[in-house]
């Protein structure tokens, strides 16, 4: 895919932000505005690989993805790159993996407006440091995702999400990797994946109830330890053995101990020195992310 | 006896921070550490044996204070020179610290110090029903710090991923000595992905001295099937054509005949010598699937030409195929006295072109190939199998080594599956990177080690490396 145009709007200096569907953190300000390219490149159902422009939207691959039976562990809203940018997983982490290690190769437009390649384009690949794993969740503070290969995975045969009351740890030592586990603290919502008959087997051990789908989830995202998970009060929705929790309240402020805070100044020195790349956005401060199932 | 080169104010500060036992000088021990587990060998200056966290930060303090590079080092079973002290690297070995330190069965997962054994976690772990996931052939005496170093792979990784996707958390010993945790056993820890920019450094972003892994389920059942082919190319296109129905085998590994045949004279599988390739598929999961899968594959693979499905019947069957499988590098000796392990990864698409190309390549270096690899994920370990007594020989290794690296890039493939940059590759990199894609990853390097003291010399190529050989002063052995 070429990016040149891309990169001649990102440019060489001055603020700039980048923008997909505005699904996940709104704009706000007056800052020039960019978009990353959409649309799907290639799509290899042999290779489980997938390359499209950061601002394809989820949908749009998705749909591609489902023609051959296959899918990506993305959110469906937004665009795929406003998805790797805000790094968050869906609902389905604990069976199908976190967002961050779906992504492959990335190439990004830098801030001093040139089109870098991090990763590689294989599944297994160890060479060079994994500059993936910095972009997704790096709210374009290191650089633009123009291109992006993903890792896919064949689409479960079904999936359905079953509930009861329950304890969750009955749920975690009984059933074979279920794809998600939810609890509010009196239900469990457990999602099943696979074999129609083994799905049916595993719901039918539990004693649960076949539901259209997970709980309407608070508007508030918080990560804690899965061992903390047992002790939250109020209203809550916590993806158990993954630590997420939608809550009424928005999260507190982490404390960041002082040698992450430095890396991550060294970091924004590197890759942004002038501090040009969506200004006022901080990985350590981040913003309100709404995001729905 | 102490080392002329190293100045006895160090190893004195040393032997303060680990004990004078644990600080070694002798050029006979300090000879064992010149390598990993390839022939790129190095010098180390004086080799530490730190047992806790808190003795690591004062070596890497005594190093920093005195400029010198240090490298951190495991069981030392790197193929591509990552543990190779470059320049008199202090060397700073892990293998002490080796205590699995809590395990959480239910929420499935584990602290472990950097020297644990993979093998040994998996092991200790069995009685709750679990395992820690990357399995490579070196797992029996390879450390979890140096899976995380080398984000390491596996037979298994095809269906449950590399390292980096089994790591929540990283006790770090930066490179200035500050010691701080790196991702953390919450879902989403605020802040950039340091965990995940720190797996596969190669020892060159800082040493983990405590390593929070994330367990994995036993499967509840699991099917072990050998399919054999007359032609390498049929067992290529049945590895894809599995893919492609949507299947995710466990795993699915391929072997060549010359590998078979050494194998089979080896342990005694009854593995079919007279085909052109064999192929292991392993599916896992609950009853009703397995047979599916189990049937499906029987079908593709016949559709592909292969000649019989053997499908192992019981536990001491799987075991056998699997030994087979991991034993091709032992049945080496038995057709020629050395080899030289490669590892490039091409699509799964590209497999039976360069599979070809290297017969090719090898053929004309008057060289012997047994292929032994991750088919499922296009992992080639191309086995160079020669006697290094042959005069000239090893420039004929060294030539089509080369050469199959070029191929696999050039195919649309990686460098480097699973074993590392290191050194072996280093001088390889650009040919997948730009001087700017190099210059990013270099940002990153800087980031966690301004000074440039951690592993030295490796996976950047220079220019690159320069900020490193320059930070190190003159008298530092660079």
């Amino acid at each position: 895919m070429d990016l040149s145009t891309f990169a001649a709007d990102v440019g060489i200096d001055g603020p700039v932000r980048i923008a997909g569907h505005g699904s996940r953190v709104p704009g706000c300000d007056l800052t020039r505005t960019v978009r990353a390219p959409s649309g799907i490149d290639w799509f290899e159902p042999a290779e489980m690989t997938v390359c499209c422009g950061a601002g394809t939207p989820v949908s749009e691959l998705a749909s591609a993805l489902a023609d051959h039976d296959q899918t990506v562990a993305i959110t469906p809203v937004g665009t795929v790159g406003g998805a790797l940018a805000v790094g968050y997983s869906g609902l389905r982490r604990l069976g199908r993996g976190a967002l961050r290690d779906t992504l492959l190769q990335a190439r990004y437009v830098s801030a001093t407006g040139m089109v870098i390649k991090a990763g590689g384009p294989t599944v297994k690949n160890v060479s060079g440091f994994d500059l993936c794993r910095l972009l997704v969740g790096s709210f374009g503070t290191l650089g633009f995702l123009g291109e992006v290969i993903m890792r896919t995975r064949p689409r479960p045969e079904v999936s359905k999400w079953y509930a009861g009351p329950a304890e969750p740890i009955r749920i975690q030592t009984t059933v074979y990797r279920p794809a998600s586990i939810l609890w509010d603290g009196i239900t469990v919502w457990v999602c099943l994946e696979g074999d129609q008959r083994d799905v049916d087997a595993q719901a039918a051990a539990l004693g649960f109830e076949l539901v259209d789908g997970p709980p309407p989830l608070p508007e508030y995202r918080w990560s804690l330890p899965p061992t903390e998970l047992g002790a939250l009060t109020g209203r809550f929705v916590a993806e158990i053995g993954v630590g997420t929790v939608h809550r009424e309240t928005p999260p507190p402020r982490p404390a960041v101990a002082p040698a992450v805070v430095e890396i991550h100044r060294r970091l924004k020195a590197e890759f942004d020195p002038t501090g040009r790349l969506n200004p006022g956005l901080d990985p350590l401060c981040p913003p309100a992310v709404r995001e729905s199932v | 006896m102490v080392a002329m080169e190293i100045p006895g104010q160090v190893v004195e500060e040393l032997s303060a921070a680990v004990g004078a036992a644990n600080v070694r000088c002798s050029a006979t021990e300090r000879a064992l550490y010149r390598r990993d587990a390839s022939n790129l060998e190095g010098e180390a200056s004086v080799v530490v044996l730190p047992s806790t966290t808190a003795e690591v930060q004062a070596c890497v303090r005594v190093c920093v204070r005195h400029r010198l590079p240090f490298v951190a080092r495991g069981a030392g079973t790197g193929l591509a020179g990552g543990a190779t002290p470059i320049g008199g690297s202090v060397v700073i070995v892990l293998t002490k610290m080796n205590r699995v330190l809590s395990v959480d069965p239910v929420n499935r997962m584990a602290w472990v110090e950097p020297g644990v054994l993979n093998l040994d976690l998996s092991r200790d772990v069995a009685h709750h029903g679990l395992h820690f996931a990357p399995d490579p052939s070196s797992q029996q005496s390879c450390t979890i710090g140096g899976n995380v170093a080398n984000n390491s792979g596996g037979p298994h990784c095809l269906a449950d991923g590399v390292t980096s996707a089994h790591i929540l958390a990283i006790e770090v010993v930066l490179p200035d000595g500050e010691l701080c945790v790196l991702g953390g056993e919450e879902s989403e820890v605020t802040g950039l992905d340091l965990r995940g920019a720190f797996v596969g450094g190669e020892g060159m972003l800082g040493i983990a001295t405590r390593i929070c892994v994330r367990l994995t389920q036993n499967a509840p059942g699991v099917r072990t099937m050998l399919l054999d082919f007359q032609s390498v190319e049929a067992g290529a296109e049945t590895v894809s054509a599995i893919i492609a129905a949507g299947m995710v085998p466990a795993a699915l590994e391929m072997m060549d005949q010359l590998c078979t045949r050494a194998v089979e004279e080896y342990i005694h599988a009854g593995l079919p010598v007279d085909a052109a390739a064999i192929l292991l598929v392993e599916v896992i999961g609950l009853p009703h699937g397995l047979e599916t899968q189990v049937k499906r594959i029987t079908a593709i693979g016949k559709a592909h030409g292969a000649r019989t499905v053997r499908i192992a019947a019981d536990e001491a069957e799987r075991a056998l195929l699997w030994k087979g499988r991991k034993s091709a590098f032992g049945a080496v000796a038995r057709v020629k006295p050395n080899y030289y392990l490669h590892d490039t990864v091409v699509p799964r698409r590209a497999l039976p072109c360069v599979l070809s190309q290297i017969y090719e390549i090898v053929a004309r270096h008057g060289l012997l190939v047994m292929n032994v690899f991750h088919a499922g994920d296009g992992n080639l370990h191309p086995l160079l199998v020669f006697d290094k007594r042959e005069p000239g020989v090893m420039e004929r290794v060294h030539a089509a080594g080369d050469e199959i690296v070029r191929v696999s890039v050039a195919a649309g493939g990686s460098l480097s599956g699973e074993h590392g940059i290191g050194l072996e590759k280093r001088d390889f990199m650009p040919l997948m990177f730009s001087v700017d894609d190099l210059a990013a990853q270099s940002s990153l390097r800087r980031a966690f080690d301004p000074a440039g003291l951690a592993n030295p010399g490796k996976v950047l190529p220079s220019p690159a490396t320069c900020a490193d050989v320059h930070a190190v002063p003159e008298g530092a052995w660079i």
